[in-house]
């Protein structure tokens, strides 16, 4: 018994240590920065042990700012892009001719570097010297007034925001919806149609019962994935988004530990907690509400 | 509900996009089924069973020819305006939904004045569930039930819209043995109660037979020979149907009208009162041999199988289209047979004749050699 256990502990090691190092240390490491007021790396030193950096970053404005941001992200592209994603998918799988070559269109995103998004993006939004973007064409044409995307009112970036990040997550979205609506059995479906049940109540009482395991998972992952956005809003308004009003939390977390502020690791800690906090109960949340709705 | 069939033909485009010929499901189908019986649509895998049921459920169209349900026309009319009720191979029962979810659930499609209050669907959904004995397990979910569970509740389903005719494809073919046995004595049970006309499709012939007031044989989408279990088997129509049906199959010589005499090899075997000369099969039923010591014919002793009640005798000919002749003879009959080979009078009865060309049934009943 006793070398059994021996052995499934040294099977384990590798993973074991290379966890330890990358996960639970720096984990663990990060806690410790939070407490601690003004570490710095330089010295290896801190004034004082407190809650002072927690008391710092709530008040923050840049701070402020980004979670406002980032929760706005999160409410409105986790819905729209599941919901789209459920459209678009129930179309392609009730189509036949040139399903394929749909479901390649719609994979593309997934595949393109973020970076190159953001420039087709730029195309379509940057206002320039020599042109107002694709977008404002096509406002000017329906006797709109230029808008500008990219440096203009708030609303509008958070709009090119919200419309970037739901065609990134698009993708795979359709790509898992498409092959759960295809695993639902064909015999429920004749099933249903001889007692001549309506499309809507096929679609309400088994299609969406059928799948919803999986669309749990994509908002689960997808209010996840939203959090912790910071790429994507990058390559759209470039490394300086407190100045663009466009910070989100781990973009504000990134900034106070390299940034042009630079060198506030205990900030960072205390941020990076918090945006632990928040994904974590937002994830109960889900668990919760969605356990009696959800059918394996 | 009386159904008829006329001329009803099911062509599927072949799948092997090379081959131009489609691929024929069921071919010129016609036949009646008298109202409030137990018919067994029966045949090999890929004989267009499933299709023909498929078509009667209209959830397949037709390529050509007519349903008729009554005296109505239904060819055109959608599956849920037929009045069937449908029972899959796998019961297509829904995981999620209760028992009395998943039997209630086609009440909840009715609309208009049909609609029923949620006391109703309760009620006619238990009533339902009583008649195939799971009203005890209202509340369960599909997968928490056995199979022959499972079946009760896509019956109870399929029965609670009070259809006017109940299909299903398969119905036990997916139990156990044992299980088998049980659920086709309540599935006839449950017809005879309810009254309602009933198909079902199975390629098990002595689940067909046990059950069924008619049989429908069929084969490579052809209908072989429609009529009672019994008459069927005492009277089959061609070789196909004889070889298809009974447990252990018929036996199937090579032999020779002539004569006014039936030749299996050399020996005389069966005297007719054809004096005509030709080729025949000869298909001898395995409770169709009397072992006796100066039989008419001889066979090469295998074995004896002792089974309790029969014994089986296994044998070789020569003539013999197979590998092994078995015959089923009552175990006091057996005493004395051993050594090499083993002789056989033949009982008219269980002999048949059919024709080597055409394989068709040579109507001769013959006298013991």
């Amino acid at each position: 018994m006793k070398q059994k256990n021996y052995k499934g502990w040294l099977y384990l090691l590798p993973a074991i240590v290379f966890l330890g190092i990358f996960m639970v240390y720096p984990l663990i490491d990060v806690i410790i920065y939070s407490f601690e007021e003004g570490y710095s790396f330089v010295t290896q030193t801190s004034n004082g042990t407190g809650l002072y950096n927690f008391r710092y970053v709530l008040h923050d404005t840049y701070f402020v700012q980004a979670l406002r941001n980032t929760f706005i992200i999160v409410i409105i592209t986790v819905p729209v892009s599941t919901g789209l994603a459920l459209l678009i998918s129930l179309a392609l799988s009730s189509i036949k001719p040139l399903r394929n070559a749909f479901q390649t269109i719609y994979f593309l995103p997934y595949v393109t570097n973020t970076l190159a998004v953001g420039l087709v993006f730029m195309v379509l939004f940057k206002k320039t010297e020599y042109t107002d973007g694709m977008v404002n064409l096509l406002i000017h044409l329906f006797g709109g007034k230029t808008v500008d995307f990219i440096d203009g009112p708030y609303w509008a970036k958070m709009f090119v925001m919200c419309l970037y990040t739901v065609w990134i997550v698009l993708p795979f979205k359709i790509l898992i919806l498409t092959s759960a609506l295809a695993s639902v059995k064909e015999d429920y479906y004749k099933a249903a149609r001889v007692d001549g049940t309506r499309p809507f109540r096929i679609f309400y009482k088994i299609t969406l019962p059928m799948i919803s395991p999986m669309i749990f998972y994509l908002v689960i992952t997808g209010f996840i994935g939203a959090f912790k956005a910071y790429s994507d809003e990058v390559a759209l308004f470039g490394t300086d988004l407190n100045s663009a009003g466009m910070n989100t939390m781990v973009g504000y977390i990134y900034d106070m530990l390299y940034g042009n502020s630079g060198g506030y690791p205990s900030f960072a800690s205390a941020a990076a907690l918090i945006l632990f906090a928040v994904v974590f109960t937002i994830t109960c949340i889900n668990l919760m509400v969605s356990r009696n709705k959800i059918h394996y | 509900m009386k159904i008829r069939l006329e001329h009803l033909t099911k062509r599927f485009p072949n799948r092997n996009k090379k081959i131009k010929e489609d691929v024929i499901a069921a071919s010129d189908l016609t036949f009646e089924i008298p109202d409030g019986k137990l018919i067994g649509l029966l045949g090999p895998s890929g004989c267009g069973k499933s299709t023909t049921l498929n078509l009667i459920s209209g959830l397949e169209t037709p390529t050509e020819g007519r349903i008729f349900f009554g005296d109505n026309d239904v060819t055109d009319v959608p599956p849920e305006n037929r009045g069937v009720g449908l029972v899959f191979q796998n019961y297509a029962l829904y995981p999620h939904l209760t028992v009395e979810d998943n039997i209630a659930f086609p009440l909840g499609n009715l609309r208009g004045k049909d609609k029923l209050t949620k006391e109703q669907m309760h009620e006619r959904a238990l009533n339902a569930a009583k008649l195939v004995q799971i009203d005890m397990l209202m509340e369960r979910k599909p997968n928490e039930l056995s199979g022959g569970q499972q079946q009760r509740v896509a019956i109870a389903r399929a029965l609670v819209k009070m259809p006017s005719v109940l299909l299903l494809d398969e119905p036990l073919s997916n139990l156990d043995a044992r299980l088998r046995l049980q659920t086709r004595e309540e599935l006839s049970r449950i017809q005879h109660e309810t009254g309602i006309t009933t198909i079902f499709v199975t390629h098990d012939q002595e689940e067909a037979m046990s059950i069924s007031d008619m049989i429908v044989v069929m084969k490579e989408g052809v209908i072989h020979q429609i009529g009672k279990p019994q008459e069927v088997y005492d009277h089959p129509d061609n070789l196909f149907v004889a070889k298809f049906l009974g447990t252990p199959p018929i036996n199937v010589f090579e032999g020779e009208m002539k004569d006014g005499k039936v030749y299996i090899g050399d020996e005389a075997v069966l005297d007719i009162e054809s004096r005509e000369t030709k080729k025949v099969y000869v298909g001898i039923r395995p409770e169709g041999f009397i072992p006796t010591g100066d039989g008419a014919l001889t066979a090469k002793l295998n074995k004896i199988e002792v089974m309790g009640r029969d014994t089986s005798i296994v044998a070789e000919h020569p003539a013999f289209l197979g590998t092994t002749i078995r015959a089923i003879v009552p175990s006091e009959d057996v005493e004395g047979i051993s050594g090499e080979t083993v002789r056989f009078n033949l009982k008219p009865k269980k002999v048949h004749l059919f024709d080597f060309e055409t394989e068709k049934a040579i109507n001769e009943t013959g006298t013991e050699a």
